[in-house]
């Protein structure tokens, strides 16, 4: 037995817990040091991948032959910055995605991508994370609903500012059976997006100077 | 062997995890809205029990008792830590349907308990086979309890297995009724409490009947 190594005297002494629980800390502390050396460049790569896909939902492939997720632009929109990640065919911007979150029914944020064209019509919208009531306000998911496909299309002038509400509100979006709220914060969000690229549609687009960091 | 056949039995049955130690009811209670979740999180936990009870159990000569807890907890909640960025980097398609639970079996107590309350007092291969049996059980708990929920609550069984297990498992989903409105409740925390009272119950009616009928034998045994 490897614990017969152990003089009895060595377990009595009354440093022997502290030194027990200090050993284990640090083994363990070396063996998660070392698992993160050996998994962060893969876990690094599985997140690059991931964005690519979700910034492929929102973008078609035929709008672009660069790279958009190492082609961005930050901006300061309000107290925060949104990171804009371009897509470019030829060398022009011909669409840019970025996420953009709404508060969600209970407490947890709705977070979403959104693509848009250069002249401003929504190629795509997703919803990545939300904590929405499960089999009512989860039908923001394109698994179990094609409810957010409607948004694909639409522009801030189609429908007219008034429109960009739910039907209960008097706009043209559908809400579902038994969640208003859901669906009309996801509405508002994406028509705020929509504004954040009309208001800095030039920065975006690279076609003026400044807020470049590509 | 006979031993063996103890442990297991204890594990799925007996001393079930969730049906008689009621104990893992916080994960319990957030991820079995589905069957499928309820097996990925069983699965999970399954694994970290049986890495747990093993080092627990080699270490246990060396543990002084005064900082045992401290110990399982460290050791715990690095198995946890190592599994989840192992899963995220090697298994990113398992890692997006569990990613959310996998921190979440730190606070399942049923690891702590396991390691104090059995790993800590015997060999490596009882412990291994212990940790094995306690996780198959509180799989099975988690799966049935999801299952119910998911029948009531959606209509559906297993729905987005090959998410988890492959597309090999697409036969296990399963539509019961098609444009069924849905029973909210069953999806809400809530339900699970409900499940699991009217689980808990059943399981005793069975114990209760098994136990009259080992009574009755006896007593004609003991006529003949």
């Amino acid at each position: 037995m490897i614990s017969h190594w152990l003089k009895p005297e060595i377990r009595q002494s009354s440093g022997y817990p502290i030194l027990l629980l200090g050993g284990v800390a640090l083994l363990v502390s070396m063996a998660i040091g070392i698992a993160n050396l050996g998994t962060h460049a893969d876990i690094a790569q599985r997140q690059l991948e991931d964005l690519q896909a979700t910034l492929r939902q929102v973008v078609p492939a035929e709008y672009y032959d660069n790279d958009p997720v190492r082609d961005t632009v930050t901006v300061q929109e309000g107290d925060h910055s949104v990171r804009v990640y371009r897509a470019r065919r030829k060398g022009q911007v011909q669409a840019v995605s970025f996420r953009t979150t709404a508060p969600g029914y209970g407490s947890t944020e709705m977070v979403m991508v959104i693509g848009v064209d250069r002249d401003g019509k929504l190629l795509g919208v997703r919803v990545i994370s939300h904590g929405e009531t499960p089999g009512l306000g989860d039908k923001i998911e394109t698994s179990k609903s094609d409810w957010v496909l409607s948004f694909n299309g639409r522009s801030l002038g189609d429908p007219p500012p008034a429109g960009w509400a739910v039907k209960k509100d008097g706009g043209v979006f559908d809400q579902f059976t038994g969640a208003t709220i859901t669906p009309r914060a996801v509405v508002k969000a994406v028509k705020g997006g929509l504004e954040f690229f009309a208001n800095h549609r030039a920065v975006l687009l690279d076609e003026s100077s400044g807020g470049n960091d590509r | 062997m006979n031993d063996y056949r103890g442990i297991f039995a204890d594990g799925l049955w007996h001393n079930n995890m969730v049906f008689a130690q009621m104990l893992a009811l916080c994960p319990l209670m957030a991820v079995t809205s589905t069957a499928t979740n309820g097996l990925g999180m069983g699965l999970a936990t399954t694994a970290v029990l049986l890495a747990s009870n093993t080092v627990v159990a080699s270490l246990r000569n060396w543990i002084a008792p005064e900082v045992r807890i401290p110990v399982f907890v460290l050791l715990i909640a690095s198995l946890v830590t190592l599994a989840d960025m192992a899963i995220n980097a090697w298994l990113h398609e398992l890692y997006k349907v569990l990613g959310l639970f996998i921190p979440l079996i730190v606070v399942n107590c049923g690891v702590l308990g396991r390691a104090e309350s059995f790993a800590s007092k015997n060999p490596v291969p009882a412990a291994a086979a212990d940790g094995l049996a306690m996780g198959l059980g509180l799989t099975l708990a988690l799966v049935l309890i999801g299952a119910c929920r998911e029948i009531l609550g959606s209509a559906t069984l297993f729905s987005h297995a090959s998410l988890l297990l492959g597309s090999s498992f697409t036969f296990l989903e399963t539509t019961l009724i098609e444009d069924y409105h849905g029973f909210l409740l069953m999806l809400l925390p809530p339900g699970g409490f409900l499940v699991l009272g009217f689980l808990l119950a059943g399981k005793r009616v069975i114990e209760r009947m098994t136990e009259q009928r080992e009574v009755k034998e006896e007593f004609h045994c003991s006529v003949q």
